[in-house]
């Protein structure tokens, strides 16, 4: 180091710096990443995440249910004719969200949602707002009989979760 | 400020301790022979006021933590027996619970004081960010304290909050459940927001250390917004003038905050919180603590998602960037007549803010929002800049001596 002449020559001393603050930053890379990831779901959260089962048979035309799955609210709504047709005659390329009634039910009577306003996660209101879909009454988010979004600040439609019916169509299964 | 410290102990032990660590003369130099300027009036007193809240707050909080349960099966019920067995937990609790509005009752008030006499000017950018610093930490603390009764509104505020992260493009849902440990607000929530509420309190204590040192080393503002010139005629030692002063401040806050704990506590909150928490429902209308209620108005006045949350924290981010917005070489409002005006109309377009956010999100509420909200962004982002240019200022006294016996006859040697 005393050799003026040398000091803008890479030494091996450099190279030790480099290598050793190098190795520092992956090692508190690695252990920052366990004091991240222990905050996502734990193994029971994921496993009491499980699918649901839900008879369909005490549900009445025009009724919606709600179920819990994953800790949230899930709308399972007979829908009427008249709130299907309501669903399905909209020009859906003038949506916020453009999505067809038939992408989003597997039978046209059973409309299942996750319901939790995209918004800020409030529960909204069925059978309510302008479109006889629902309303959420945090901030004003209004949804159709598909429960899309057709009024207010919430960005995205009703979630759709996973469902199967079974083979007698009696029994649905969410998730 | 004050120079290198001349405090000499009395004794020979004291004398002998601060050889080894100087804490007499830290003490002495920041709240003894500190000099304060001598026209300082009760608005400077909030630092204080702040201190002794910072802790209340935790005073009581550990107090309260003994018999908390963090967990969504007991939380309530321990509230509840917090409430009517434990001694003098009714007491612990209500002074925990409006300790925290009087906390920000006085932050407020401090706040709008700095903005009023340009507290945030050269060289007090730095001072003046901490303090910003400080306020976020508090609303998280805040926020996060208010989900641990787990009632209604602690739920729904707690999802409704955290669902503010979902706004954030391609990430936003990982984040949630990642801020919930789970797919929707839960017992990992609660345990965390625990965790965190027992952690910031002492983070804020930090900050306001770094605050006070901040102020120690670029001297307090005054009202008439000029520096000291003469140490001698301009200022008057911390102690017994600030510290009697401020002391009187306190007792005087204590009486208004007394009056809430021991005769309306409950006027505050929020009834819907003495429902136990129900993730199947909705409260029909949700209102966050009267706190961040302007801020929640700006929220729901945005009919965008992303906009509206980026509108929310802009609001405070704002404050931030303060020092460099406002272009006056004016520092004191008192001198400023045209910002006079845009400040007090700044101060009614939040409390009318903070009105709204109680109000239902429809019609003429969310117009009056719009409208608010613009203000409250134009007066910082388009009236503070151009103002600065553009108003002619009366002028300052030429010295605090002065200012403060503008109009007597006397001098400062005959008292």
């Amino acid at each position: 180091m005393a050799n003026t002449a040398t000091m803008d020559e890479p030494t091996r001393r450099d190279m030790l710096f480099i290598a050793t603050g190098a190795f520092a930053a992956i090692g508190a890379a690695s252990i920052a990443w366990p004091l991240i990831n222990q905050m996502n779901p734990d193994a029971s959260t994921i496993a009491a995440g499980v699918p649901v089962d839900v008879d369909l048979g005490g549900i009445k035309e025009g009724q919606i249910v709600t179920v819990k799955w994953r800790g949230n609210p899930i709308f399972v709504r007979y829908r009427s004719q008249k709130e299907i047709d309501e669903a399905v005659n909209v020009d859906v390329a003038k949506l916020p969200d453009p999505q067809a009634d038939a992408d989003r039910v597997k039978k046209a009577q059973w409309l299942v949602l996750i319901g939790v306003c995209t918004h800020l996660g409030c529960i909204p209101q069925g059978h309510d707002g302008p479109f006889d879909g629902w309303l959420c009454h945090c901030h004003g988010s209004v949804y159709d009989t598909s429960g899309r979004i057709r009024q207010g600040p919430a960005p995205y439609n009703l979630a759709v979760p996973p469902t199967a019916f079974s083979a007698d169509g009696k029994k649905l299964t969410i998730g | 400020m004050s120079g290198p410290s001349t405090y000499q102990p009395k004794s020979a032990l004291g004398r002998w301790f601060e050889a080894r660590l100087p804490i007499g003369g830290l003490v002495h130099s920041s709240f003894v022979a500190y000099p304060t300027p001598r026209n300082l009036n009760y608005w400077w007193t909030f630092g204080a006021i702040l201190s002794f809240m910072l802790g209340a707050q935790i005073v009581t909080g550990i107090v309260l933590a003994m018999h908390y349960t963090p967990h969504v099966d007991y939380a309530f019920n321990s509230v509840e027996t917090i409430m009517r067995d434990v001694n003098w937990g009714w007491f612990m609790r209500y002074a925990h619970a409006n300790g925290a509005s009087m906390f920000f009752i006085a932050v407020y008030i401090h706040m709008f004081r700095g903005l009023y006499y340009g507290s945030y000017k050269a060289p007090r950018e730095v001072l003046w960010i901490l303090g910003v610093i400080i306020y976020l930490l508090m609303m998280a603390t805040g926020f996060m304290g208010y989900v641990l009764p787990w009632g209604q509104m602690s739920f729904w505020g707690a999802k409704v909050i955290t669902n503010l992260f979902s706004a954030i493009p391609l990430v936003g849902n990982s984040v949630t459940t990642w801020l919930w440990g789970g797919y929707a607000v839960d017992n990992p929530t609660l345990n965390r927001f625990y965790s965190l509420h027992y952690l910031l309190p002492f983070m804020i204590a930090g900050v306001v250390v770094l605050h006070v040192w901040a102020l120690h080393v670029v001297g307090q503002n005054n009202p008439d917004g000029i520096d000291v010139k003469n140490v001698e005629k301009d200022t008057v030692a911390f102690t017994p003038y600030a510290t009697i002063k401020d002391s009187f401040a306190v007792v005087v806050f204590l009486i208004f905050y007394a009056w809430f704990v021991f005769f309306t506590p409950n006027y505050l909150g929020e009834p819907d919180n003495y429902i136990q928490a129900n993730p199947l429902a909705t409260p029909a209308h949700i209102v966050p603590e009267w706190y961040y209620l302007p801020f929640y108005a700006i929220l729901r006045a945005i009919p965008d998602k992303l906009i509206g949350v980026c509108a929310l924290f802009g609001a405070i981010i704002v404050l931030a960037f303060l020092p460099w917005l406002d272009t006056s070489r004016v520092r004191s409002g008192k001198y400023r007549p045209i910002f006079k005006v845009c400040f007090w109309l700044f101060v009614l377009s939040c409390l009318g803010l903070g009105w709204l956010g109680a109000q239902e999100p429809s019609g003429g509420y969310v117009i009056a929002a719009r409208l608010l909200a613009l203000y409250y962004f134009g007066f910082f982002l388009v009236l503070l800049p151009i103002l600065g240019l553009v108003e002619t200022p009366r002028t300052p006294p030429a010295s605090i001596a002065e200012a403060v016996l503008r109009g007597k006859t006397a001098t400062i040697d005959q008292h």
